[in-house]
């Protein structure tokens, strides 16, 4: 099971402001180890963010996003005390989803 | 009734077994899977990716705003983030052109939600960095100059 996320939600004047921080290799298959192999690129491929079952913002993602990758955008409707929830999905079929209550 | 309670049982039994097996979430995870574009992941150049996105022509845009360094240390950590004025945004997307892979990252904005995202993508050396919006079923981009001291793919 992959390491949970940090995920702070903040209620502003102008909206919710998200910011993700994912565990995660993202391994972008570049890279050779000791051994001269190229390392098998493995890296988050799809999140979602939701809020009250509604996505909020969807992404896709390709090799090129960092290690542990980070996110931070924001939405409006949302109120302290409701729940979000953000998925994500790599291309080896990982899956992992959080929820984070709105601050 | 007690068949109606039988088939119940069955019925709630297979279901609880496919949650437990986890079958719901990997049909989950695979539906999701499907949705990744393959084909603009795969692209070597901006036209190339704006091709596989679905569209014809970016327009240069004023109202799209990359906020990143002009020299990054790090190519392996690069903070992205693109804001966007113009209007019915639907989607934005971060391109490094020098890349071995054009696309880094795309965004969908549901309405609702701000036209601004912000993230850390790997450069593998001195490159412009395109972001490009997705308004209206029309593409505009804006380029900036990301200057890497260290590569951040390969190693």
């Amino acid at each position: 099971m992959p390491d949970p996320m940090r995920i702070r939600a903040t209620e502003q004047p102008d909206g919710v402001d998200v910011r993700v921080l994912m565990s995660h290799e993202m391994e972008g298959g570049q890279r050779r180890d000791s051994a001269g192999q190229l390392v098998p690129a493995h890296f988050i491929s799809n999140v979602t963010v939701n809020h009250n079952g509604k996505p909020v913002l969807t992404a896709e993602w390709g090799p090129a996003v960092s290690k542990n990758p980070y996110l931070q955008f924001k939405f409006k409707g949302g109120k302290k005390g409701e729940k979000i929830s953000v998925t994500w999905v790599d291309n080896k079929g990982e899956t992992r989803t959080d929820e984070a209550t709105i601050g | 009734m007690i068949q109606n309670r039988r088939e119940f049982v069955k019925v709630s039994g297979v279901l609880g077994l496919m949650a437990a097996a986890g079958l719901i979430t990997m049909k989950e995870a695979q539906a999701q899977q499907q949705a990744w574009n393959k084909a603009a992941f795969d692209t070597k150049s901006l036209e190339d990716t704006i091709k596989a996105l679905g569209g014809s022509a970016t327009a240069p845009s004023g109202d799209i705003t990359i906020t990143a360094p002009d020299i990054a240390e790090n190519g392996a950590v690069v903070p992205v983030a693109v804001s966007s004025k113009i209007p019915n945004t639907q989607g934005i997307y971060v391109l490094v052109e020098k890349n071995p892979n054009t696309l880094a990252a795309g965004f969908t904005i549901p309405s609702g939600t701000e036209p601004s995202v912000a993230t850390r993508i790997k450069m593998g050396q001195t490159s412009n960095v395109h972001a490009v919006v997705k308004a209206d079923n029309k593409f505009y981009v804006a380029t900036k100059e990301i200057k890497v001291t260290l590569g951040g793919c390969g190693g």
